[in-house]
């Protein structure tokens, strides 16, 4: 398969995913205020900016120099429609069809059609429309736009190399969002204080919803929401499908049956680094992330573990040149990085990134390509250059290019 | 309420649907009859069905200017547009000798020169037009063959004979319209077809497949074979992707390609992978920024090395263009009668080239009955046509052509025969139509039946390019008993 046509599959299924998970946290997030008394309900409206933030939106919401109070509903229609976000759904939903437009010929016909419709869908008045009626209503077509295209890619399409790389891309944005939604840095409850009765268990509810969670807790619980049992189903649960344990554990076959690997051992970096995350969660206890700096820096060395195993994967599998002729070309597209107010050092997004001035030739050799040094639960990732996914880049010329003689 | 096409006028047109005194021509009776027995309300809603499959299948084009894009159909004429079969031979036969021809004045024109030499063409009109490749001269390709894939677009004049009006020798596009219209029709109108005799077109992408497979350098069996595409942002990717993906071969961006050893490699998951013939549709200038254009981000630097070195093929040929510009076109009846000594089956347009002195002379005192091409130009961008423009104009085309009359070309004006197309509310108008054939140039001369049948729908326009407001028909071509 083409290096490339891997790195789109993996796109488009990783910007799939993301929009579902963004849909769920927004979706949890407004029933939220109204399960809240009135006078918190208001400081929570106020309040929304760690939600953009739990999506790697807000410092886009900061370029967009918006011109109201950034109150709950402006940042959800933000996080929602606006296409100046990299992250709204719109924009996700529309990468991951410009993903699948590069590769539809690897993909089955009702997986593109299934995609091409959510596009027009979203993109349309009728979804407007019942987003501001029916909201509850809105992010479920939303949620179903991921869960249909990942039946439909499931049940028509040979489960080959290809249908690997969506794996990759899926699991690797659920492990992510997951990650995030546990943070208490992104817990907009956490922001107004004591003031309701029972707020930490409202805030642990919320995890458990924002993750889809809630029957497989209760069915392993039954008692009352705790922190440590949320954290405990949500990072190390061998079973739960949207756990970062059991994410990475899918990562880890997926990459394995792609290179052939045997288990306890590693053809390339990728799968050392996915090795070794994964073994740190089968030989963790909850009580590990409970202690000492406590759940936020725990998770923060996970979410980075799971970026490295993302950039170690594009310079593996997708080692693309630029080439030094070329004048960088400017996307729409780009997935530039964004520097999030919540003190995190790494966006879920920089995990596309690439050595800028690599030479043609040394790409050759995909053994020679240097493995990351970053150790596993260590080192921030610090600056990497940025570089777009798709092929956004040589959208003027191609428009340029007559195209019907 | 049914279909009805009592008040449909012909306005002195050649009708392809309708003979002069109004009668139905007889292979389309049947056609007649199916429709007119058709509620508008069932039609309506067949043409609503037809539109969604386009649009959910992402058979779309671009409208550029918003960040999305706004995405539109290429507009899609329910009633199919019918050739007999007696009129389809005639044209296969003209192609066949046209597309012969046109190789063979490429062989000669980038080898011995012989059709200059013996001054049938002046030399200086090969030397300056700018799609002549002097990095072709000399350059072996394989099996000899230049224009693999040639789209010529026809018309039928207002005598009821087809001329050729243009031959697209680089990378012509539209094919998968002609597929699309086919499918489409068939899951919208499935009845119609029924006992009508419509000959396939169906085979196409293997046809292509297959002269691919016989182009390959040194006979090599199995090659590897990718598709060549600017991307996803170029208006005919679904076409690029379409094809790639029904002949079962890999669709390829530069930046997949790499040469090395002047051979081309693409990048896969495993490593490299050798290409032996590229279907390109990019056009020469972006190919290889070591050659042509420095600039370009779609080619791939080396490609033309290897090209010439043997080791990979193209399709079509770098340096086609020289044979279908506008001033080209004017002397390849004299290519077929030079190369193969035979007079041209399917006539040229009249055409006048500014250049030449007398009909120069006769373009300005005329230009009011004209259509000005300019001669390197294509998809409908730059023409005047002579009866529908003022004055002013005019005087503008006149002055260019005084100044840079090896740029223009006239002919003209045509009666294009006009085809009845639904146009509202229960109401068929004639309106302009033309024909592209596509022509496959491998083992032997292969001709999809039909082609793309292009609409000018704008009431009166002669313009059909999807560019500019064209819409496109299913074009059936009928068993040879029918």
């Amino acid at each position: 398969m083409l290096s490339r046509v891997a790195d789109s599959l993996f796109w488009m299924s990783r910007y799939i995913e993301r929009a579902e998970n963004i849909g769920r946290i927004i979706d949890v997030n407004l029933q939220l205020l109204i399960d809240v008394p009135m006078q918190e309900s208001k400081q929570l409206k106020q309040n929304w900016i760690p939600l953009a933030a739990c999506m790697g939106s807000d410092g886009y919401f900061k370029k967009s120099k918006p011109r109201t109070r950034p109150t709950y509903d402006v940042i959800a229609d933000f996080l929602v429609f606006h296409y100046d976000n990299p992250n709204s759904i719109a924009r996700c939903i529309g990468s991951a069809r410009e993903n699948a437009r590069t590769v539809r010929e690897q993909i089955s016909g009702e997986m593109w059609e299934q995609i091409n419709r959510s596009y027009h869908w979203l993109n349309g008045r009728e979804a407007r429309r019942i987003y501001i009626n029916a909201p509850y209503e809105f992010f479920q077509r939303v949620k179903e736009i991921s869960q249909l295209f990942q039946g439909l890619t499931d049940g028509t399409m040979s489960h080959g190399e290809e249908w690997e790389f969506i794996q990759l891309g899926k699991y690797i944005e659920r492990a992510d969002k997951t990650t995030r939604i546990l943070d208490p840095d992104f817990q907009i409850l956490d922001q107004i204080g004591d003031s309701i009765s029972d707020r930490a268990s409202l805030q642990w509810n919320c995890v458990l919803q924002m993750a889809s969670a809630r029957q497989a807790y209760q069915r392993l619980y039954l008692s009352d929401v705790s922190p440590e049992k949320v954290t405990k189903l949500l990072m190390l649960d061998e079973r739960f499908s949207r756990s970062v344990r059991f994410c990475v554990q899918n990562m880890d076959g997926a990459l394995r049956r792609i290179s052939g690997s045997k288990n306890w051992d590693f053809d390339n970096p990728v799968e050392r680094l996915s090795g070794q995350l994964l073994s740190y969660l089968c030989f963790s206890t909850v009580d590990d992330f409970m202690e000492d700096e406590g759940l936020h820096e725990k998770i923060d060395e996970i979410q980075k573990a799971i970026n490295h195993i993302g950039v170690a994967m594009q310079r593996f599998y997708n080692p693309i040149p630029e080439k030094n002729y070329e004048p960088k070309p400017a996307s729409s597209q780009s997935q530039s990085q964004s520097q999030s107010s919540a003190s995190k050092s790494v966006d879920p997004k920089t995990d596309s990134t690439l050595p800028e001035k690599e030479k043609v030739i040394e790409s050759l050799d995909l053994e020679s390509t240097p493995e990351p040094k970053e150790k596993i639960l260590e080192a921030a990732l610090g600056a990497v250059p940025t570089q777009q996914t798709g092929s956004a880049g040589s959208a003027s010329q191609s428009q340029k290019q007559k195209s019907s003689e | 309420m049914k279909l009805t096409f009592d008040n449909y006028q012909q306005d002195g047109f050649y009708d392809e649907m309708f003979k002069s005194d109004g009668s139905v021509r007889p292979y389309y009776r049947r056609l007649l009859q199916r429709f007119s027995k058709l509620s508008v309300e069932d039609f309506d809603a067949r043409r609503q069905l037809a539109d969604l499959l386009f649009f959910n299948e992402g058979v779309t084009f671009t409208v550029y200017g918003d960040k999305r894009g706004v995405e539109r159909i290429f507009p899609f004429d329910l009633m199919p547009r019918i050739i007999p079969d007696r009129e389809w031979q005639h044209i296969e036969a003209g192609l066949t000798q046209r597309i012969t021809a046109l190789n063979l004045f490429l062989k000669d024109i980038y080898n011995d020169q012989k059709i200059l030499k013996d001054k049938i063409i002046p030399e200086y009109i090969v030397k300056q037009s700018k799609h002549f490749r002097k990095e072709m001269i000399g350059l072996k390709t394989p099996r000899d063959i230049y224009i693999h894939v040639c789209g010529t677009d026809l018309v039928r004049n207002s005598d009821g004979q087809f001329y050729v009006l243009e031959d697209n020798a680089r990378c012509p596009s539209g094919v998968s319209y002609v597929l699309e219209n086919r499918h489409t029709l068939r899951r919208v109108f499935p009845n119609l077809f029924e006992r009508y005799g419509v000959r396939p077109v169906e085979q196409y992408p293997h046809e292509l497949l297959k002269m691919l497979q016989y182009i390959a350098p040194r006979d090599k069996p199995n090659p590897t074979i990718a598709v060549l595409t600017p991307g996803i942002y170029n208006s005919a990717y679904f076409e690029h992707s379409y094809l790639a993906q029904q002949m079962g071969v890999e669709i390829v961006e530069g930046r997949d390609l790499i040469v090395q050893d002047r051979n081309v490699y693409m990048r896969t998951t495993r490593g490299m992978k050798q290409v032996d013939v590229i279907y390109r549709r990019i056009d020469d200038d972006f190919l290889d920024p070591k050659v042509f254009k420095k600039d370009s981000l779609l080619g791939v630097p080396g490609i033309f090395d290897a090209y010439r070195a043997g080791n990979v093929n193209l399709a079509n040929a770098v340096g086609t263009g020289i044979s279908d510009d506008k001033v080209m076109y004017y002397y390849v009846p004299q290519m077929i009668k030079y190369y193969l000594d035979q007079d041209p089956i399917l006539p040229n347009v009249p055409t006048y080239l500014a250049c030449v002195p007398e009909d120069q002379k006769y373009i300005l005192e005329n230009i009011e009955k004209l259509v000005i091409k300019p001669a390197n130009e294509s998809g409908g961008y730059g023409m005047l046509i002579g009866p529908q423009s003022t004055r002013y104009t005019q005087n503008k085309f006149k002055n260019l052509i005084k100044q840079q009359p090896e740029n223009y070309v006239a002919q003209p004006t045509l009666g294009l025969s006009r085809h009845a197309c639904y146009v509202d509310e229960n109401l068929f108008e004639g309106r302009h139509i033309d024909l592209r054939p596509y022509i496959l140039y491998g083992e032997k001369v292969s001709i999809i039946p039909g082609g793309l049948t292009r609409v000018a729908l704008k009431k009166g326009s002669l313009v059909v390019n999807s560019s500019q407001g064209g819409g496109s028909k299913d074009t059936w071509v009928l068993e040879g008993n029918r």
